[in-house]
Order: C-alpha cells, then sequence, then structure tokens
C-alpha cells in the first residue's frame, strides 16, 4: 500500500519587498499587503523599515488574524538596521536627512509567519532567521 | 484684565495639579516580564490590595486592569497615580504552547483567544497614558522586536517611558544588557517577586512623574 507523505506546508518562499512597491500606500494597505504575504507562508524581507505605529498596527491586524484565521499563529518580526552609534556627526546627519526624504530605506525587515518562523534571533549587528 | 490672568494661572495650576495628582502609568511589555509582579508589589505596598493574578503561564493577564488613586509617599513627597497594568504584547499566539503548562486543549484554546484581544487592547490603551513603565525579565535578550516596537511607540507619542528589569533575583538577569540595548532611557533593574531595589525603583518612578 503507497502511503502518502503529506507535509504541513506546500512550499516556502521568500518575497523581497522593494520600498518603493509600499511606500505610497497607507498604513492599512501596507499592513494588508504585508499579511497577505505572510498568509501565504511567505519570509517577507522588507526593503526599508515599518513606522512605530505601523508595525503597531501590524501587531493589531495579526492578532485580529489569529483569532479568524483557522491554523494562522501570528508572526515573527525583526528589524536590522544600520549600527551609526560610532558614526562621525556627518554621517549620522546625512543618514537623517536621507531618512526623512526617501524613507528609511537602509533598513531591513524580515516579517515571517510563526508556524514557519519558530524565531528570529536578533542582535544589534545580525539577524539569525530559525525555521521551525 | 485680573479676570483673564486669574483664568490662565488657573488653567496653569488646575492642569499641573491634576496631573500630580493621578498620573496614569501604563505596565508594558511582553508576556510573563512580570508587569503585574511589580504592579501588585506597588499595590500591595501602598494600598495593601494586589491588582490581579500572576500565573507561570503566559498571558495570565488578559484584560487592562486598573487601580485606581494609588498614593505613594517617597522621601517627604507623595503622588497619585492610576496604574494601568495590560496584557503582555506579542506577534505570536499559539493555544498548543499553554498545554504544556497542563492546560486542557479547550481552555488553551479560550486563553489563545483571550490574549489575542488582549494584545489589541492593550496597543489601543497606548493613546491613555500618560508615562509608561516598560517591564522586561532581565533574564532574556532585550533585543526583541516586540520591545523596540512597544519603545518606538511610546517614542512617537512623546509618552516619557522608564524601562524596568525585572527578576534580577535570578542568577541569569542580566541590567546591563538592557541598559545596553536601550541607552537613552532610564533602566532600573528590580525582583517584584522578592520586593528587591524598591526604592531605587519608586525614586526613578517619581523621576518619570515629573516628566509628565
Amino acid at each position: 500500500m503507497e502511503k502518502k507523505v503529506t507535509g504541513k506546508y506546500k512550499g516556502l518562499s521568500l518575497q523581497v519587498l522593494p520600498f518603493s512597491e509600499v511606500q505610497d500606500l497607507t498604513i492599512a494597505q501596507r499592513v494588508k499587503k504585508i499579511l497577505q504575504l505572510v498568509l501565504g507562508n511567505k519570509i517577507v524581507i522588507l526593503h526599508g523599515r515599518l513606522r512605530p505605529e505601523e508595525e503597531a498596527r501590524l501587531i493589531e491586524d495579526t492578532m485580529a488574524m489569529v483569532d479568524h484565521v483557522k491554523g494562522f499563529k501570528g508572526i515573527e518580526l525583526a528589524v536590522i538596521e544600520p549600527d551609526l552609534k560610532n558614526e562621525t556627526f556627518f554621517v549620522k546627519l546625512k543618514h537623517n536627512i536621507a531618512k526623512k526624504l526617501v524613507g528609511d530605506n537602509t533598513a531591513l525587515t524580515v516579517i515571517g509567519p510563526a508556524t514557519i518562523v519558530k524565531e528570529i534571533k536578533r542582535d544589534p549587528k545580525r539577524l539569525e532567521v530559525l525555521l521551525g | 484684565m485680573f479676570k483673564i490672568l486669574k483664568r490662565v494661572s488657573t488653567r496653569i495650576f488646575g492642569s499641573l495639579f491634576r496631573k500630580r495628582e493621578n498620573i496614569k502609568i501604563g505596565f508594558y511589555g511582553p508576556p510573563n516580564a512580570g508587569k503585574t509582579s511589580l504592579a501588585n508589589k506597588i499595590c500591595k505596598d501602598w494600598t495593601g490590595e494586589e491588582i490581579g493574578s500572576v500565573s507561570a503561564v503566559p498571558h495570565e493577564t488578559r484584560n487592562v486592569q486598573i487601580k485606581e488613586k494609588v498614593e505613594i509617599k517617597y522621601k517627604g513627597k507623595v503622588m497619585t497615580f492610576k496604574l494601568v497594568d495590560t496584557p503582555g504584547i506579542a506577534t505570536r499566539v499559539d493555544y498548543e504552547n499553554f498545554l504544556r503548562f497542563g492546560l486542557k486543549k479547550k481552555v488553551a484554546k479560550k486563553r489563545a483567544k483571550e490574549a489575542t484581544q488582549g494584545i489589541i487592547e492593550a496597543i489601543k490603551w497606548l493613546d491613555d497614558v500618560d508615562a509608561v513603565i516598560v517591564v522586561l525579565d532581565a533574564t532574556e535578550n532585550p533585543y526583541s522586536q516586540v520591545n523596540i516596537t512597544i519603545i518606538g511607540n511610546l517614542v512617537a507619542r512623546k509618552i516619557p517611558v522608564l524601562v524596568v528589569g525585572n527578576k534580577i533575583d535570578l542568577k541569569k538577569a542580566d541590567v546591563k544588557k538592557i541598559e545596553g540595548a536601550f541607552p537613552d532611557y532610564e533602566v532600573v533593574g528590580v525582583s517584584a517577586k522578592e520586593g528587591t531595589n524598591m526604592d531605587e525603583f519608586y525614586e526613578s518612578l517619581f523621576r518619570l512623574a515629573r516628566r509628565v
């Protein structure tokens, strides 16, 4: 008798999201776009970072989905940014001006479904994505 | 002229008086960091009553709990606080995690559902507090995105923050690591369970209240 082996997930893929693709969206649209990708079992790598209020909204909407989407357990989220602590005043100033003008696209945000991403270990300079 | 001056001074001094009288302090942080333990310790010290129950099972606090008019006297000064203890904020809630603590499936699922709603409620309350105590477990890695998101939101809303590294009674506790992760904030290490370093905490709390 043939035994059917079924995996828990159909597939896993990474989706790189350029900042330009989300910069003109409203908070709700941005969060919706990210969550749609995550619900499709994709690990999203966003070029740039969400604003604090967007991160809070992402958590709120994630929790609402955990409540309503069967099998969805939430997300793992982490941001890595360049360490400017030891940089000169002018480098920091340049970075801040660029941030104001074109948004924070020097950072990388990783968002993955909790069913696939067990943990994202973060220290100031690197991210380690552990798959479950 | 006199009436105008009187109105202005009443408004200024009135608002100062109001702020000092009932400062809304929110307790925020990840689950199981000891927010309720710390709020309980403060409430027990000054009112004799606790604010809520604590447990080793994560997400024990699933609703915002409030204690009104907690009058704290420290070094001859008196301040009255409204303590707002919030559910722990997390990006994932998995009922299966609760099964490990011996909870039955039905109970675990109910707890998970309530936990998700509690997280949403906690985030909504960010708009309604005067100052926040971010409670972190000093034995855990402080560089978690939830911690960064909470503090980022408080900064964006211009809400004064005090970071507390709890559980310093445990060997693994590392308050210096928290200080390194959040160098722009005052960090105080305590053990809410043992009542360790509460004097320094109250001093920091009064400094925090003065920034409101």
